[in-house]
């Protein structure tokens, strides 16, 4: 479904060179559930503006069904980390979903159906009149998300969505997040930077090692398709794969061990 | 970037002077009407060598100078009085509603009539127009003060005036700054507007005078020197802003009123 | 009911305090240019009849509204373009910068050279003088559209007219007001400057008449009339802006609560 090979970013600006990512490759199957996990300041975030298309990458190539993502491609939506930002605040709820299906060209019908559909998963079908800015922050990431969904995209792109979100709602959201992956059948690729929050809703965990960036591990989650923050968090298995990933994280923090053979770049 | 950035400024401005020259020599307007720029540059450095456009500057300053002074104490002293005193910004909301909006201009026969084209013509509409700016600003910036911040001043017992110098000032600061900004740019427009229209001594007058006089290059020569004074008075005000702010988090932009 | 009551008490008394203490402290004045409040306003409907609306107030406000909507719309447009190429905006600032710093009123004898002193040239000042506050509070706006708004709407396809109508211009909105009230008022000072000048009819003229021909109480109705303009524009101008801004005001204010 998606493929990353060799990509690779170098800022350039004012005279300096910034590697933030150096050379990662990795794939997405269809209707997986990938997590993207690595230190802070590793470079996920340009990392998945090169996938989605607003960035284009220094060397290497991101294909979307085989074909070259050079912007952004239509089967693709990106849920931002600053939902606050993110949503425009001069609309309301159900206008702001509704914004990118009038670009598709989308009959007046149809667009109706999809937001209240898209409104309805996430269960702010009550809100759909209000201004985002009235709402809470889990209920704005929501709105987010709803947009995204009534966008019908094949990929979603999620860039550590709930960072900004206390932890209850966190726990909400990741739960809403594995109901409509599950319900929708779409693939998605999560970036995050919470270990838990990656072996919780992955079915797959890319742990990326520190700036310049390159994957440092691949992971299955053999945890049961049925999850719950109750009882898989307290499993056994849940704790072996936490561990692993964390250590693996530690790791990639000191810049040892790294699995993949790179040659060094000369800056 | 910065460096990139200057670079094409300059050229801008190169382009806006070549376009000056070029527009009128290739006779697309008239000359009489629209000078070249080399023939403005010149008009402009025989006014530098008359003493009379010195005096006419000094006086266009003096004007600006105490009107301005005149309308920000009496616009931040009235904005805090309005601020502190209880009911009194419920109270004055609706009369300042009505009198910010009427234009100073009117006032211009009436200041014609009582003062003639004395200074104090011109010190009438410069003050009335810049007090607005001022009061606003400061009412807006006390508004602004942190109901915390106020409420443990009040718990650990300061009094009226330890309030307004600690809590209510500091953060009204920036937007009285704001204020003094808006209305050093307000006063120079009615200073030069009260002496081309009334005729008191100053930059205004002598482009009027220039104007009747069709000495059209000197009346270019003269606007540019009105606005190189704005300009200077723009920039001297924001790096005021700038300086008086370094403290604070953001130095923030206007607000909509 | 009682705090309707209360507000309408706040709203009405000092204006009303004010207009008794000027009704009877000029009510026996003998200073020719101070006269009774009382005779102002007895001359009032003498001075602004119907047909001195029609030919004095209506081509002022109209002189003003085709001088201030040709600004607006031009201010928008250049500004917007401006504000979104860095290297345009780079050419541009300095020269911007100079001539929004000319005191808008010196532009009238220069403007009279190429217009005349016919309506053409009174729409022409106005317009040139509202332009620059704004033009350069567009630009400021449009430049600061939020990156990641603009990022949400790349990757959502919502480009080229789309992008403008329901991003960038709504996102420097509140900018965009700021400069467009700045604007009315210079506006206003334009129609009646321009009109002082040179005008067989309008507003600033007919004052001015008044004030040579020492007709004061005349004079005084004439400047109650300009700053009851004033604020009427205001007021109009502040329900368009409440409609238009109504959501930056409510976001203004939940941000503010949850400081």
């Amino acid at each position: 479904m998606l493929d990353v090979r060799g990509l690779k970013k170098v800022y350039e600006g004012s005279g300096r060179r910034v590697e933030a990512v150096r050379d990662l490759t990795f794939t997405v199957g269809a209707g997986e559930l990938v997590c993207l996990v690595g230190p802070s300041g590793c470079g996920k975030t340009t990392l998945l503006k090169c996938v989605g298309g607003l960035l284009a990458p220094t060397a290497g190539e991101v294909l979307l069904e085989g074909r070259q993502v050079t912007g952004p491609p239509p089967a693709m939506a990106f849920v931002f980390q600053e939902y606050g930002r993110s949503l425009f605040p001069w609309m309301r709820v159900r206008e702001n979903v509704e914004l990118p299906l009038k670009q598709k060209n989308l009959a007046k019908d149809r667009r109706r159906e999809l937001v209240a559909d898209a409104l309805r998963s996430v269960d702010l079908a009550d809100a759909a009149g209000a201004y985002p800015w009235q709402l809470s922050g889990g209920m704005q990431q929501r709105v987010a998300i709803a947009r995204a969904l009534a966008y019908e995209p094949r990929v979603l792109l999620m860039d550590e969505p709930f960072a900004a979100v206390d932890a209850q709602t966190r726990a909400d959201l990741e739960d809403l997040v594995r109901r409509l992956w599950r319900e929708r059948a779409i693939t998605i690729l999560f970036v995050t930077h919470d270990i838990d929050e990656a072996v919780y809703l992955g079915e797959r965990v890319v742990v990326l090692s520190a700036s310049p960036t390159v994957v440092q591990e691949q992971l299955k989650v053999d945890l049961p398709d049925e999850r719950d923050q109750l009882h898989t968090r307290v499993a056994p298995r849940f704790a072996e794969l936490r561990t692993h990933v964390y250590e693996q994280i530690q790791a990639a923090k000191r810049g040892g061990g790294t699995t993949k053979s790179d040659a060094p770049q000369p800056l | 970037m910065k460096g990139a950035n200057l670079a094409l400024g300059a050229a801008g401005l190169a382009v806006f002077l070549a376009l000056g020259e070029a527009v009128p020599r290739l006779g697309l307007v008239k000359e009489a009407y629209f000078p070249p720029t080399s023939k403005i540059a010149d008009a402009f450095a025989g006014e530098l060598t008359d003493s009379a456009f010195w005096t006419a500057l000094g006086d266009t300053l003096t004007g600006w100078a105490v009107g301005l002074a005149v309308a920000a104490c009496a616009g931040i002293v009235a904005g805090v009085v309005i601020s502190v005193v209880p009911y009194l910004r419920e109270a004055t909301a609706s009369t300042i509603e009505f009198l910010r909006p009427i234009p100073s201009v009117a006032l211009i026969p009436l200041a014609v009539l009582l003062y003639g084209n004395e200074l104090r013509s011109v010190l009438l509409l410069v003050v009335y127009a810049s007090f607005w700016q001022v009061l606003i600003q400061t009412l807006y910036g006390v508004r602004d003060v942190d109901p915390v911040a106020e409420e443990t001043a009040r718990s650990y017992g300061l009094g009226t005036w330890a309030r307004v110098r600690y809590v209510l000032w500091p953060t009204a600061l920036p937007y009285v700054m704001t204020g003094l900004r808006l209305a050093a740019a307000v006063a120079l427009i009615l200073t030069v507007t009260a002496e081309l229209v009334i005729g008191s001594p100053g930059l205004g007058a002598r482009i009027g005078i220039a104007q009747n006089s069709q000495a059209v290059p000197d009346m270019y020569a003269l606007i540019v020197v009105t606005g190189l004074l704005g300009l200077l008075i723009n920039v001297g005000a924001r790096s005021v802003e700038r300086r008086a702010l370094a403290w604070h988090q953001s130095v923030r932009g206007e607000v909509t009123v | 009911m009682r705090r309707f009551l209360l507000r309408l008490v706040f709203v009405v008394a000092l204006p009303v305090v004010l207009l008794a203490v000027w009704w009877l402290a000029s009510d026996d004045s003998t200073d020719v240019y101070w006269p009774p409040l009382r005779t102002i306003l007895k001359t009032f409907p003498d001075v602004w009849t119907a047909e001195r609306l029609r030919t004095d107030a209506f081509p002022s406000v109209l002189r003003l509204a085709a001088g201030y909507a040709t600004a607006a719309v031009t201010g928008v447009a250049l500004g917007t373009v401006i504000g979104s190429h860095r290297r345009v905006r780079a050419v541009c600032e300095p020269v911007m910068e100079f001539l929004r710093a000319v005191p808008p009123p010196v532009l009238i004898p220069v403007i009279m050279l190429f217009a005349g002193i016919g309506d053409t040239m009174k729409v022409v000042v106005i317009a040139s003088g509202c332009v620059w506050p704004i033009l350069l509070n567009t630009v400021e706006g449009v430049r600061a559209v939020d990156s990641v708004m603009a990022d949400t709407a790349r990757s959502y396809g919502i480009t080229g007219a789309a992008r403008l109508r329901h991003v960038v211009l709504r996102s420097a909105s509140p900018q965009i007001f700021a400069g467009l009230r700045q604007g009315l008022s210079i506006g206003i000072i334009l129609m009646v400057i321009s009109e002082m000048f040179a005008a067989s009819s309008g507003l600033g003229f007919t004052v001015v008449q008044f004030q040579r021909g020492f007709a004061i109480p005349d004079m005084w109705t004439g400047i109650l009339v300009l700053g009851l303009l004033g604020f009427l524009l205001s007021v109009l101008f502040q329900l368009v802006e409440r409609r238009v801004l109504g959501w930056y005001h409510g976001l203004r204010a939940s941000t503010r609560r949850s400081r």
